[in-house]
């Protein structure tokens, strides 16, 4: 490839960003790039013809809690779409987003969500239906570390509010479950993308705990036939939350963008595209036209359960929680 | 000549040692690198290609050239700078200075990011005045020059420092004393004196600056298509998912890694020419 033939690329690199009126940068966790990648050309179009105005928008991945650290350093995203409450709290106790972030938007701020599944060998040799089997003696479970990442502090209080459910589950009852399910960990992974290695390519434990989304991403890479997805008779819907920073709109003077372009996650087009990337739309009507993707199943969230993903965290992931009491014990 | 002892054990060891050298090599070096490409072209060439296409692993490739680029001539002055003073001057703090320059070696990359945080991050000694003056360094491409310079700049001297105080300092002082103007001497008696060490050095701070990881990812922002260099942009398709992505780009920094490895030995194989000419020329003289 010479200087040449990559001289009118670059030229039409910079036109191209000189042209947009308005440049939106996007934070976002990790493997959101499906869902944004078809997402910001709707939404481009959808404002050009509203507004007749041209917007670019860029976009920022990594893990969750680095790209809000990031943002809290200086990074200037107009949104951030991320994938745990307590990122964005992160970022509202920083001052750069409204502390009543969850209620600038309709549910919970939160235009789509998943649910934690078990992955399980094809066949289900071990025959996991529930929560109590991926405890019991002899069966290996895979997760990433609950102190410090989503994945595995979503599975720990799914787990944790199974056992609360159960016929005289207390908070006592529900340590000591939990307790016995961490011991069926081998090992704790070091992210969600870890803990998929070691189960599929390693081929280590019996059940990966993850995702439902995050499945059909695991079926991409290594084959549909290759696992089968369980789905226990509770477990946490988890959310996915967007912000605006307003820091950040402000000084770009680009609020105006940024509200239209998170609304616009609501929108039929929004939802329908969060659907086809396989996280559940808010929209009832779609998550019924999209029902074989999306069986029913019985969740909870977290603020139903434990008040809050800050006071979750803070009783369970904070040192000295529950988790660290269940991990010495151990 | 000296007689050479390794060559005097039996022929087992002799063996022995071969195979444990080059079973390792074969293990840790050989079987990984296969496995990019192997993976790389799992699907293949079509898909390689494809690929390679995306724009944003065409901007990663970009990036990461055009940092290595940015960083070599602030690396070259440095090195050279530095090298000369320690090698050919007596003075006050001269091994302070030279512990410093090993500093980027003692110190983990990614410290070395946060550094940066620290000093230009919004919350950080320079920010407020930074984001005053819409001057953007942290998560933009000057502070991965930043970033990658504080790694890679001990490279250069550390390879001048020792070849510049074996050839000492004589023919500089009968360049001077025949004359010559301090950049006369520094173009015709040091320049040429140090070309290929110099070279060399070159040549591993850039290998250094395109494989750098930690110290980048941390002031990087990993902003698509903008901000991020070909390590980055492999750990983010990696995790997306989207293996062929990954070790494609993973194949072209192997690549680039292999080309620099050819150079390096071009390098060195006309070092060794040079003194073994010096040798020859000077019989009496020792060189080394």
């Amino acid at each position: 490839m010479t200087i040449t033939r990559r001289l009118p690329l670059l030229l039409a690199f910079v036109a191209s960003t000189a042209l947009a009126d308005l440049t939106l940068l996007n934070a976002s966790y990790d493997v959101a790039r499906d869902v944004y990648k078809d997402y910001n050309p709707m939404f481009q179009k959808h404002w050009k013809a509203k507004t007749g105005e041209s917007v670019e928008i860029k976009q920022s991945h990594g893990g969750s809690s680095k790209q809000v650290r990031a943002v809290a350093d200086g990074l200037e995203a107009d949104v951030v779409t991320m994938n745990q409450a307590n990122d964005i709290e992160f970022l509202a106790d920083k001052g750069l987003v409204a502390k009543d972030w969850a209620k600038k938007f309709p549910n919970n701020a939160s235009p789509y969500t998943s649910a934690m599944v078990f992955i399980v060998r094809k066949g289900n040799p071990k025959g996991i239906k529930d929560w109590n089997d991926l405890a019991a003696p002899g069966t290996q479970i895979i997760i990433p570390h609950p102190k410090n990442t989503g994945n595995g502090r979503n599975t720990y209080l799914s787990a944790w509010a199974w056992a609360l459910k159960q016929p005289g589950g207390n908070d006592k009852s529900a340590q000591e479950f939990v307790g016995k399910l961490l011991k069926n960990a081998p090992l704790f992974a070091a992210g969600g993308r870890d803990a998929t290695t070691t189960f599929m390519q390693r081929r280590l434990g019996d059940a990966l705990i993850t995702f439902e989304s995050e499945a059909e991403m695991i079926a991409k890479e290594f084959g549909k036939g290759e696992f089968e997805v369980v789905y226990p008779s509770l477990t946490m819907q988890t959310e996915f939350p967007v912000a605006i920073v307003d820091k950040v709109v402000d000084k770009k003077n680009s609020r105006k963008q940024a509200q239209a372009y998170l609304d616009y996650l609501w929108s039929a087009e929004g939802q329908e595209n969060a659907a086809q990337n396989y996280l559940r739309p808010r929209d009832a009507d779609l998550l019924k036209k999209y029902s074989a993707f999306f069986p029913p199943v019985k969740t909870f969230t977290v603020d139903e359960v434990f008040g809050g993903a800050n006071k979750a965290f803070a009783t369970h992931f904070k040192d000295g929680g529950t988790f660290d009491q269940i991990y010495v014990a151990k | 000549m000296k007689s050479n002892r390794a060559t005097q054990e039996p022929v087992w060891v002799r063996y022995l040692l071969l195979t444990v050298g080059l079973g390792f090599l074969f293990f840790f070096l050989g079987l990984p690198l296969l496995a990019v490409f192997v993976e790389a072209l799992a699907q293949g060439w079509p898909a390689y290609v494809e690929a390679l296409k995306e724009p944003e692993t065409r901007s990663a490739i970009w990036l990461t050239i055009v940092i290595a680029l940015a960083v070599l001539p602030f690396n070259i002055l440095f090195g050279v700078a530095a090298a000369w003073a320690i090698a050919k001057f007596e003075f006050r703090g001269k091994s302070l200075l030279i512990t410093l320059i090993d500093l980027p070696f003692a110190v983990s990359p990614v410290v070395a990011g946060l550094i940066f945080i620290l000093l230009f991050g919004s919350q950080g000694f320079f920010g407020g005045w930074l984001s005053a003056h819409e001057i953007k360094i942290i998560f933009a491409v000057p502070g991965m020059i930043l970033a990658t310079l504080f790694i890679t700049f001990p490279f250069i001297a550390r390879e001048l420092i020792p070849l510049m105080q074996s050839q000492g300092k004589d023919e500089e002082e009968a360049a001077v004393s025949l004359g010559a103007s301090g950049w006369q001497m520094f173009w015709r008696v040091t320049l040429p004196n140090i070309k290929w060490g110099l070279l060399y050095g070159v040549i591993l701070s850039n290998a250094r600056a395109m494989g750098e990881f930690g110290a980048v990812s941390v002031v990087s922002g990993h902003i698509r298509g903008e901000t991020n260099t070909l390590p980055l942009h492999v750990e983010i398709l990696y995790n997306e998912y989207n293996a062929i992505g990954a070790f494609a780009a993973a194949s072209v920094l192997a690549l680039l890694a292999l080309v620099t490895l050819v150079a390096k030995t071009i390098v060195e194989w006309r070092m060794k020419a040079e003194t073994d000419m010096l040798n020859a020329e000077l019989p009496g003289e020792k060189t080394s």
